[in-house]
């Protein structure tokens, strides 16, 4: 088709000047034989106050004031405003929310199996089925088998172990997300999708004001184009943030309210995942399967599911998950995916099949351990961002829309009441954290706490599942002791020179495919001329350190392509070159640099990824 | 007047449907044409101009065609009308439907200009702006890189196949927007909440007496054929002989 190409040629023109003219500008400066260079271009690095291009621009911004103000569309963020509309009809108060949300719409960037515990949906809308809620397949059986290279030994899974699914649905999250998108609206939420919260904005006595959402029409190198806009200041006497896993404005109100001093760090895995449409003679709706082992070592936490839906045509969400907290820095989580595919079990389902779509994201895997202080002056946390998902049952929807639920009766009687009842401007409300701990959301966490952490022993996962036979399945987590994590992810790397590179098998196209091809299947884009949202604190530290010490892990734990070491263009050396048009909005790269000098912030609105019912 | 059309978005991998009847387009990300929005862009800068008084924007869809009209709004219209279609009328509507439609429609409003963008990238039609300008006699300045307008008329430079080509026509008269004609503005979140204050009028085809079947029957939609791979040759006698054998010579 001409006219799509005749559009992207002009804007990859336009993009493409910017950028020699400033390498050349540098070098030339800086005559040495080390040459820095220029990477990062954001003005969360380079401010735009003493910058000159910037002299005279307008950076007033337009600004509203709301009731609460909601960041971030998914399930928890959904959640908590469908629930204050549902307490503001029932009290007949007046109450104006407003839920902004980076992608284009709702659903857009949400990807998960997923295998959804109704238990909140239900609190939330008893008749969440004749509303019409897409929980279209219930599961009605659950496999789990151990995998070894051609074989496999299936596990029983006896009632009560994390991993029965009885009761279950399997959904398209994004579909469902979309579905509560629709509810919300129609109680009167003010949706915003295509605006990113991009500032946390601060009242004089330092509680939490609101948020601002995204400037458009900065160049690729950090100057104001013609269509420069400042982004709006929304207001609120409390702010939900749901950004979901490692959400970039949480990252900030960690360090500002101190909010982790008494809680160990977060730690993370990564899933990839596809959409399968299968040859029908294969096809069982409502079945679910879970792997471990093969193809990871018995010392890298993972695995794999497998989930036949029952929408009216042979669909099957299938994906992996490798735990963030791996060694090696030649490991790939999408090749061992690609490769975990070729399993003898898993490929004859996916044989005569067509991939049809493909997309990834962090989870949490800290749980009990790892949640933070949740409420703050003027705000509160709520859903994947602080972190509720259960591990052994890779299920945290359910936990993440009962914080929802929970804020927002938390905060209710305090945003409506005649006089604010609080020394600070912006509201706070210890009440919800208070009533999430006496819930079944703290008390299922606490149940499970142990099991992730008890995989680092001598024996791995074979550990792991012994520890969760007698402690979990037989004591119900009762047991007095804590286990710890191993600390930051990022920490975890060992140098590659201590090492073995790993050999990957070619994707033979048909069951296992190339990063590129399935990038392109993710529906990513983003505004070209856009400074890279991919910011380094420092731009000499990845071929300094990152590929020095770890052979540029980035090039491969990032599942969309984004970062690459190419030579240089003239002499020796290699740079990083950040292909920012390309990310999908996992995080990983903000949680395993070793280095943490990535520091991911939310690009113009709009863009990433156009997941479709993932 | 403005007319914009919603469609697939340029960056997706788009599926044909099990059946061939078509491709899917269930809960896949939608957008505004972007000509569409270079139009919109054209006919809010002639506001600002103070060269029109008013612009209003159609378009012809189900339910979500209403967003699009919102994000116009937001971008500087001043009102929409949203003429419902749906269902099997939607999958067969085509340029000459939707041409009666806005013919109609710019009698009724009694519209000085149309501007619509030059074609849909979904089905690169390129026929609405000059169908429309046929049915209601109007002069039609097509493939728009520079407008102008003056005293005597609009002067129109278009983007023809040899170059630039400038034309003058009389008002009323039909444009359509090609790319090299503005940069559209975003659609910011202040506009966007503003936009929702303005009006949006909901009409029916058969409310302007236009019958919406289609002329047009589609047989069967298929993917592009998948790319074989190419052979490499040492000599040219080896590729003249795999050409004889092939029977291309």
């Amino acid at each position: 088709m001409t006219k799509v190409t005749c559009i992207r040629a002009l804007t990859a023109v336009q993009a493409e000047r910017g950028a020699p003219q400033l390498y050349t500008a540098v070098t030339r400066r800086t005559c040495s034989s080390v040459t820095a260079p220029r990477i990062t271009t954001h003005y969360t690095i380079r401010p735009r106050d003493k910058d000159p291009r910037w002299e005279g621009v307008e950076m007033e911004r337009f600004a509203d004031q709301a009731d609460v103000v909601i960041v971030g569309g998914g399930p928890a963020g959904l959640s908590a405003a469908i629930r204050l509309k549902q307490l503001a009809n029932e009290h007949q108060k007046e109450l104006r929310v407003c839920l902004v949300e980076k992608a284009p719409q709702m659903g857009a960037h949400t990807l998960s199996g997923a295998c959804l515990e109704p238990s909140a949906l239900t609190e939330l809308f008893p008749d969440w089925k004749e509303r019409g809620a897409p929980l279209n397949t219930p599961v009605t059986e659950d496999v789990f088998n151990i995998f070894t290279k051609n074989h496999r030994i299936p596990v029983p899974i006896l009632p009560g172990l994390p991993m029965q699914n009885h009761g279950n649905y399997l959904v398209r999250l994004g579909n469902f997300v979309r579905w509560l998108g629709e509810q919300a609206e129609e109680l009167g939420v003010e949706l915003y999708p295509g605006y990113a919260a991009a500032e946390v904005l601060f009242h004089e006595d330092g509680s939490v004001k609101g948020v601002a959402t995204n400037d458009v029409g900065i160049a690729k190198d950090g100057s104001p184009k013609d269509v420069f806009e400042r982004g709006m200041e929304l207001h609120a006497k409390v702010t939900l943030f749901g950004e979901g896993c490692h959400g970039h404005l949480a990252k900030q109100l960690y360090k500002q309210f101190n909010l982790r001093e008494n809680c160990e760090p977060q730690t993370y895995a990564i899933g990839l995942k596809e959409l399968w449409m299968i040859d029908e003679k294969k096809w069982k709706p409502g079945r679910t399967e879970h792997s471990v082992g093969w193809p990871l070592d018995r010392h890298t936490y993972g695995g794999s599911f497998l989930y036949h839906l029952n929408e009216g045509e042979p669909l099957v969400a299938l994906g992996f998950v490798v735990g963030l907290d791996y060694t090696n820095p030649y490991l790939s989580p999408f090749r061992e995916f690609q490769r975990w595919k070729h399993h003898p079990f898993v490929a004859a389902t996916l044989e005569g099949g067509q991939r049809i779509a493909y997309g990834a994201r962090a989870l949490n895997e800290g749980g009990f351990q790892s949640i933070p202080k949740l409420t703050f002056p003027g705000g509160l946390l709520i859903g994947c961002s602080p972190g509720f998902m259960n591990v052994p049952k890779i299920k945290g929807t359910h936990t993440a829309m009962k914080s929802g639920i929970l804020a927002a009766e938390a905060i209710f009687p305090k945003v409506t009441a005649e006089e604010a009842d609080s020394e600070t401007a912006g509201l706070h409300v210890p009440e919800y954290a208070e009533s999430l701990k006496s819930s079944w959301v703290w008390k299922e966490l606490h149940s499970v706490r142990n099991i992730r952490p008890s995989f680092h022993n001598p024996l791995g996962l074979y550990g792991g599942m012994i520890y969760t036979g007698i402690f979990y399945w037989i004591l119900r987590g009762k047991e007095p002791w804590t286990l710890k994590h191993r600390g930051l992810d990022a920490h975890q790397l060992k140098p590659a020179k201590e090492c073995t590179p790993i050999e990957y098998p070619k994707p033979d196209g048909k069951i296992s495919f190339d990063l590129l091809s399935s990038v392109a299947l993710s529906g990513t884009n983003h505004e070209g001329d856009q400074p890279p949202h991919l910011t380094l604190k420092d731009d000499s530290v990845p071929v300094a350190r990152n590929l020095a010490v770890y052979d540029g892990p980035e090039q491969r734990f990032c599942p969309a392509g984004v970062y690459e070491y190419v030579p240089v263009e003239t002499g020796d050396g290699m740079r990083l070159q950040i292909n920012a048009q390309n990310c999908v909005h996992c995080k990983t790269c903000d949680i395993k640099d070793p280095s943490q000098n990535i520091n991911w912030v939310v690009p113009e609105g709009g863009g990433g990824p156009a997941y479709n019912g993932m | 007047m403005s007319k914009k059309k919603s469609f697939l978005a340029i960056e997706l991998q788009i599926r044909v449907k099990p059946d061939h009847s078509g491709v899917v387009t269930d809960g896949v990300k939608h957008s505004m044409n972007p000509f569409c929005e270079i139009a919109v862009e054209e006919a809010v800068k002639l506001k600002e101009k103070k060269l029109m008084k008013e612009v209003v924007v159609v378009s012809c869809g189900p339910q979500q065609s209403q967003e699009t009209i919102r994000t116009a709004l937001a971008m500087g219209a001043d009102r929409g009308i949203h003429v419902e279609v749906s269902g099997k009328d939607y999958e067969t509507l085509g340029p000459l439907q939707v041409s009666k439609i806005l013919a109609a429609l710019a009698k009724k409003e009694d519209a000085q200009l149309i501007i619509l963008g030059k074609q849909a990238i979904d089905d690169d039609c390129n026929q609405t702006g000059q169908m429309t300008a046929a049915l209601l006699d109007w002069p039609q300045g097509t493939f728009a890189s520079e407008v102008s307008l003056e005293k005597d008329g609009i002067k129109v430079v278009r983007e023809i196949d040899g170059g630039l080509e400038t034309i003058k026509i009389s008002t009323p008269a039909v444009l359509t927007a090609d790319l090299r004609l503005n940069t559209p503005r975003y659609a910011t979140l202040p506009n966007i909440m503003k936009a929702k204050k303005k009006k949006i009028a909901n009409v029916k085809p058969a409310d302007l007496g236009v019958d919406l079947t289609s002329r047009l029957e589609v047989l069967r939609v298929d993917e592009p054929p998948q790319r074989q791979a190419g052979m490499k040759v040492e000599t040219v006698d080896d590729l003249v002989s795999k050409l004889k054998d092939a029977g291309k010579v």
